[in-house]
């Protein structure tokens, strides 16, 4: 049985296609199944699997490396509290502490009702707008205890529909038009010098329409 | 409070006065569209470029000596002549991954003006005859990674990517790809192995550039997103044009991210290699001095890696040379500023904790010794810590990145400075890059481990050996 979705499983194919290797298509994949399903399942790495032409092992392997993968469930919005450097100067730790004292969760945990994970995370390139998190993946910034209740009150009350669920990352995907691809051919095909390095010969410039 | 010189569509970007290069689009509200770039000389620099020989346009990138701003500043044109010829393809990655604590410019570039990235891409492609792009963007930056999508969509929709572009014999596609969420796969060929579907770990060097043997064994030409925003400024204008800006040896401009402390904190495009720590810091065009009440304690000039820097560096310029001679690094372009308020300890223990974090596992120095490191520091800032301590910080240190150490026996020799560039026990920087903070707090703010320092040493378990 397929694990990805009948269109799912044609984005998978599509996005193979764009490497000259499937086996680079795996990360991809794996946001695709989590994009998906919430999280990473074995079903999940089985399939992406069979697209990539690695063994299942090999995609856990690979993904177990990159923290954004979880292979278990989590909550629908992931809350990610920056305490590094820049964020600790300015009461990173102290937003980390709240966090947990409203959500009633230490970090790494889910709430009961399986709707907010929590983490502790490394820097998350908005040092000057310490300090800052994100949930899924969406920052918020300058982020004070009552910025905070009120974003939570806004979630539960399904203030927030500009946020997806946990695991569509963007809204928008690239999609290569058939007509318009160059040439993605694994590079054994591709032994050839690209046409234009020729013009290198030439003595005069070209002229551009 | 931000206050009106914040872009507000843009959080974190200060739009003060100075040349800019490639923030000249931020103001406008929606500078990331192919609309607006192509109204505000959007793709000239791609079109100039096409009427040119492939090799005359590396010639004047190489001209401009457009030094690499992911860290390392080796010059772009000297790496794109890396390539061994004939042994194609080639190929072009792009290191979106930004995560140096401390570092953000390369987000801002992509999700402010995307175009201004894939134009300097294709402009790379074309002078070098590299087959295809990867355009790896930081998972975490989702926003980026929209951005992205969208205006690669628009950009081949367009004729500017992918099949005879602008109706030209050339033709390249570039693939957006994100990570997943690993600081070391910013490392060149961490980020090769992602790229090839594997656990993101440097590989062993030699060969040192992926130019030699990079993605797929082949030649690969990596550049980090701020270095290829600045090449289509460069073909629409001139090489000797980009040199009119910033140093000599450091020309044209570059962002620096400075956080922390300050009055107006933020994201500045600066000349480059003219403007000092000291003006960055205290000038009314940027950051306008520390918090009110408060001074200066220390800053670090080039992100978590780089060894700290204090009251005495202000005056050097942000510039390479003199910042190493110095015994730093200006690294990613990001500056963290520390008032007498903060613990010194601390402050280094967080950013072990990063690199002890973030340690691939691939090398023992690095993998055990950076965890080894955040535990002392740990107990150390709980009370706990044992006088052998800092000793046993140095000893550890030095076995991810020999020394000399600021330690008592190399004072007589005035060993007293951060080894810089450090030498390394490990494959990749990183390791290393963790004994930057315990050296230059343990150099300045020893005190501070002392009167932490409270316990004694544990009494040596003696077994006596039977005859």
């Amino acid at each position: 049985m397929s694990f990805f979705t009948s269109s799912n499983l044609d984005l998978a194919r599509e996005i193979v296609g764009r490497y000259p290797r499937p086996r680079s298509a795996l990360i991809p994949l794996m946001h695709l199944a989590q994009e998906q399903h919430g999280w990473v399942s074995v079903d999940a790495m089985r399939q992406i699997a069979d697209l990539c032409g690695v063994t299942a092992a090999e995609v856990k392997g690979t993904g177990s490396f990159y923290e954004m993968f979880k292979f278990h469930p989590v909550g629908s919005y992931l809350i990610n509290v920056c305490t590094n450097i820049s964020c600790m100067l300015l009461g990173g730790e102290e937003l980390l502490e709240h966090a947990q004292y409203r959500l009633g969760i230490a970090p790494g945990e889910t709430t009961e009702d399986n709707m907010f994970t929590l983490e502790e995370v490394e820097c998350i390139a908005a040092c000057t707008e310490a300090p800052c998190l994100q949930v899924n993946y969406r920052y918020r910034l300058r982020v004070s205890n009552t910025d905070f209740d009120s974003l939570l009150d806004r979630i539960r009350s399904g203030a927030e529909p500009d946020l997806s669920k946990h695991g569509t990352l963007t809204n928008v995907r690239q999609q290569i038009p058939i007509d318009r691809v160059a040439n993605i051919v694994p590079p054994e095909h591709a032994r050839e010098m690209p046409v234009w390095l020729h013009r290198n010969e030439a003595s005069t410039t070209q002229a551009v329409n | 409070m931000p206050t009106n010189d914040y872009v507000a569509h843009a959080p974190g970007y200060v739009n003060n006065e100075g040349p800019k290069l490639v923030t000249k689009r931020f103001e406008y509200a929606d500078s990331f569209t192919l609309q607006r770039f192509l109204a505000t000389d959007g793709y000239t620099g791609l079109r100039t470029a096409l009427t040119k020989r492939p090799v005359d346009v590396h010639n004047e990138v190489r001209g401009a000596t457009l030094l690499g701003r992911g860290g390392a500043g080796f010059p772009a044109g000297i790496k794109w002549g890396f390539l061994p010829p004939g042994k194609y393809p080639y190929y072009l990655v792009v290191n979106g991954d930004e995560s140096e604590p401390g570092t953000y410019k390369d987000r801002l570039l992509m999700e402010r003006d995307p175009h201004q990235l894939i134009e300097g891409c294709l402009i790379a492609c074309y002078a070098l005859g590299l087959s295809q792009c990867f355009l790896y963007v930081r998972g975490e930056m989702a926003l980026a990674q929209e951005r992205i999508a969208q205006a690669l969509n628009e950009a081949y929709e367009a004729g500017y990517v992918g099949r005879n572009i602008l109706g030209s014999d050339f033709s390249v596609d570039i693939v957006l790809t994100w990570g997943a969420g690993a600081y070391i796969v910013g490392e060149e060929t961490a980020l090769i192995e992602s790229l090839e579907g594997n656990r993101g770990m440097p590989r062993l060097k030699p060969p040192y550039f992926p130019a030699a043997i990079g993605l797929y064994g082949q030649p690969t030409i990596v550049n980090n997103v701020e270095t290829l925003a600045n090449v289509g400024w460069i073909m629409a204008n001139s090489a000797e044009q980009y040199r009119a800006y910033g140093s000599e040896t450091s020309p044209g401009t570059r962002m620096f991210a400075i956080s922390g402390h300050v009055r107006r904190p933020g994201v500045y495009e600066v000349q480059h290699g003219v403007t000092t720590f000291r003006e960055l810091i205290y000038g009314d065009n940027f950051c306008r001095g520390i918090r009110d009440g408060h001074e200066l304690k220390t800053f670090i000039p080039g992100g978590g890696s780089a060894p700290w820097f204090f009251e005495e560096h202000l005056d050097l310029p942000l510039e390479a040379g003199p910042v190493g001679a110095a015994g730093s690094m200006l690294g990613s372009g990001a500056i963290v500023v520390m008032d007498e308020t903060t613990d010194a300890v601390k402050a280094a223990l967080r950013v072990v904790q990063f690199f002890a974090r973030e340690s691939c596992g691939k090398c023992t120095p690095c993998r055990e010794g950076t965890r080894w490191e955040e535990q002392i520091l740990e107990r150390i800032v709980a009370g706990e810590g044992r006088p052998s301590d800092i000793d046993l910080l140095l000893d550890i240190a030095d076995n991810i990145s020999p020394g000399p150490y600021p330690v008592a026996a190399h004072h007589a020799q005035g060993l007293e400075a951060v080894p810089f560039p450090p030498k390394q026990t490990t494959i990749c920087p990183l390791g290393p890059s963790s004994v930057a903070p315990i050296a230059s707090t343990i150099r300045r703010f020893r005190h501070e481990y002392d009167a932490k320092i409270t316990k004694r040493d544990p009494i040596p378990l003696r077994i006596e050996v039977l005859a």
